[in-house]
């Protein structure tokens, strides 16, 4: 079974209402080297400080799917996985090493099929979104 | 410039397996905290075959070729200059461990901005498991910013 208790219903939602916040941990250099084994995204921009400053970039930073992974838990804690019909973002800004992601998203429409639109959006610890976008979910 | 004849092009359909010990790696390196998406026990009571792969996974998947700078590389894109502009994501059935899948990835566009400085590459893919179920699909956008 999931932890959580995926009890959502679209006659229980309203327009305006929030997801529960999702808060990852401190984004360290092991957490995209992790990361970038794992998702097989090896693009060394993000493990290696050599080949991003040769490429003009002060450090190495984030993967955009790290972030959108987190989104993805922050959908994934409030319906199961199966209800998530859409899923997308923007990747507004680079995520910084050391960065604390906080996921939030709320109800911005109720639609024929039981059809709720979300906005989500990640925002590191200083309130900067990082991550944009929005999902489609059918709920019981 | 980035040939633009690229646009509508399809690169070779990728099969790839679906593997348990690769669902893990992912749970563990996002920091997941539901069990279904590493204990199998869970995911079953959950109502899955077998782990599910998370929403997000099907990007993943794209990875696992020879060559998984495929498309930068046939661009002649340089790599340190690739940025992550968008990905958006529509689900069909499950994708689970064991599960061997099918991806076709097209070139839907390919356009500049500010003269040139920013291209962008808009590549579309679409799966189908071995049971030729439909599994939804991305869509990605690819940013390469002229460092000058």
């Amino acid at each position: 079974m999931s932890i959580f208790a995926h009890d959502v219903t679209f006659a229980g939602v309203d327009v305006g209402d929030s997801l529960p916040a999702v808060t990852s941990k401190p984004i360290s250099r092991t957490t995209l080297a992790l990361f970038a084994g794992a998702s097989g995204d090896h693009n060394p921009i993000h493990i290696d400080i050599d080949f991003a400053k040769a490429a003009g970039m002060p450090d190495v930073f984030a993967h955009g799917m790290l972030g959108m992974a987190y989104l993805g838990h922050l959908l994934t804690a409030w319906v199961p996985q199966r209800a998530v019909r859409e899923f997308s973002t923007r990747f507004v800004a680079i995520t910084q090493v050391h960065a604390v992601v906080t996921c939030t998203g709320r109800v911005v429409e109720k639609r024929e099929g039981n059809l709720v639109a979300l906005e989500i959006e990640a925002a590191d610890q200083n309130g900067d979104v990082k991550l944009a976008g929005q999902a489609l979910v059918e709920l019981p | 410039m980035i040939d633009r004849s690229f646009i509508g092009r399809s690169f070779p359909p990728l099969h790839v397996d679906v593997e348990a010990g690769q669902l893990r790696a992912f749970a563990r390196a996002t920091g997941q905290r539901d069990p279904i998406y590493w204990d199998e026990e869970a995911a079953k009571a959950a109502g899955y075959r077998a782990l599910p792969a998370p929403l997000t996974f099907l990007f993943t998947l794209d990875q696992e070729r020879e060559d998984r700078f495929y498309f930068i590389n046939a661009m002649g894109i340089e790599l340190g200059h690739v940025l992550h502009g968008e990905q958006a994501f529509t689900y069909g059935a499950p994708i689970c461990a064991g599960d061997r899948v099918t991806l076709t990835c097209t070139c839907m566009d390919i356009y500049d901005k500010k003269g040139g400085a920013m291209e962008f590459v808009i590549l579309k893919t679409q799966a189908t498991n071995q049971l030729g179920e439909d599994l939804g699909g991305m869509t990605g956008t690819i940013v390469v910013r002229d460092p000058k």
